[in-house]
């Protein structure tokens, strides 16, 4: 009963997760919903009995993906800073 | 001579400058004229500006209705697709002669087959290693994009030495700086490495295999190069060893896999042991194709951070020796 709970729990938690990412302004704050949903998910493998999928969906999902998205999010920070300073300069 | 007399006057107080500048609006001097008139045409343009930006904005603002629309109804249409597709499959747990037969000969024949105590290693190593071949190959693929959209040299940098000096920058911060992050990587990064190597080589028994264990592995590359550097990684991972790495891991599953397909489709034994089933040394090749896979995976996850990142792997950076 207490895992039917926590499930539908974890699967609403991934929809509110979902949605969120659409409706917040900040990119680095998606990124880290994103993030959230990767680890909801894994849990939800976990509870699926596919725990080989858990471990790819932690490494990549929360672990890599969102590293090379923080990098992206880095370089268009500094692409636009550079063209800002080019015009005021 | 007269602007330091004047400069004189003015800090004793004798001296406005700005009646100076009241008077020569009542004879008007030609440069100043020219100044006005660029300014007035300055605005004008401001003006005429804002008024294509109000364009623009309405143009805009019909646009993003346009989008909202476009993005609701393909949401809309998709979701009507995937329920419908769901509501065809067969339900879930029930035994359905024409979806389970395949599931029920890899479940009753699959450890006899291959020799895994893990079927899904069996399934996608033995029975659908083509699939993971193209996997992998797929991987390979997406790291040759990045290196070609992302790598810098001397041939496509922007300023030479603005960026040299921000990555010699980035380099020294590396080095010299976060001590807490060093120390909590020194605790870490060895036992993430054990992990990965653990589920690297038990993928035919438990849960894991080529896939994991590799993006494992590549997580702990890119802590250990985001906590001590890239030099220290450098020492290992050129790009020359990289590539020949991939290369090596690649050419090996083909060969190996296309060796086993090849011997039995002309009903020929292939003469690889399959071991006992349990033990390390078993499941035939799933346990080198797993390295061969995880090594990949590795190397492209570490790729992808290092190209991400500083835009070469393995410090293959020319102006390093020629600065």
């Amino acid at each position: 009963m207490l895992a039917e709970i926590i499930k539908v729990l974890l699967l609403l938690l991934l929809i509110v997760c979902a949605v969120s990412v659409n409706f917040t302004k900040s990119l680095l704050q998606s990124v880290i919903i994103f993030m959230a949903y990767s680890s909801i998910m894994c849990i939800i493998w976990v509870l699926m009995e596919s725990p080989d999928l858990a471990i790819t969906e932690a490494a990549v999902g929360a672990g890599i993906s969102s590293v090379l998205f923080l990098l992206t999010l880095r370089k268009i920070r500094e692409t636009d800073r550079g063209e800002d300073g080019g015009e005021e300069a | 001579m007269k602007a330091k007399e004047t400069f004189l006057k003015w800090l004793d107080g004798d001296f406005d400058l700005l009646a100076h500048v009241a008077d020569t609006d009542e004879h008007p001097d030609p440069g100043r004229a020219e100044l006005k008139r660029e300014k007035r045409h300055i605005n004008r343009r401001i003006d005429s500006s804002k008024a294509e930006h109000r364009v623009e904005r309405a143009e805009e603002k019909g646009f993003y209705a346009l989008y909202t629309l476009v993005a609701v109804v393909s949401c809309v249409f998709l979701i009507g697709i995937l329920l419908f597709t769901i509501s065809s499959l067969p339900r879930y747990g029930v035994e359905n002669p024409e979806t389970t037969e395949v599931v029920r000969r890899y479940v009753e024949n699959g450890l006899e087959e291959t020799g895994a105590v893990n079927i899904v290693a069996g399934m996608i190593l033995d029975y659908r290693a083509f699939d993971t071949l193209g996997e992998s190959h797929v991987l390979f693929t997406a790291l040759i994009c990045v290196t070609i959209l992302l790598r810098i040299d001397n041939k496509n940098m922007q300023s030479r030495y603005e960026d040299y000096f921000k990555i010699r920058m980035e380099r020294y911060h590396e080095l010299t700086g976060e001590s807490i992050a060093k120390i909590v990587g020194m605790v870490l990064i060895p036992s993430i490495f054990l992990y990965g190597i653990y589920v690297l080589l038990n993928g035919q028994n438990g849960p894991g295999g080529g896939f994991s264990g590799g993006t494992v592995m590549g997580a702990g590359l890119i802590i250990f190069a985001a906590t001590y550097g890239f030099d220290c990684v450098d020492r290992v991972f050129t790009a020359k060893r990289l590539n020949l790495l991939t290369f090596c891991a690649l050419g090996f599953y083909s060969f190996a896999k296309g060796y086993v397909f090849f011997m039995g489709q002309n009903g020929y034994e292939n003469h690889i042991p399959k071991g006992t089933p349990g033990a390390i040394l078993s499941g035939g090749l799933i346990l080198p194709l797993d390295i061969a896979v995880g090594l990949v995976v590795a190397c492209t996850m570490f790729g992808f951070y290092s190209l991400f990142r500083r835009g070469s792997i393995g410090g293959g950076w020319k102006s390093d020796r020629e600065l």
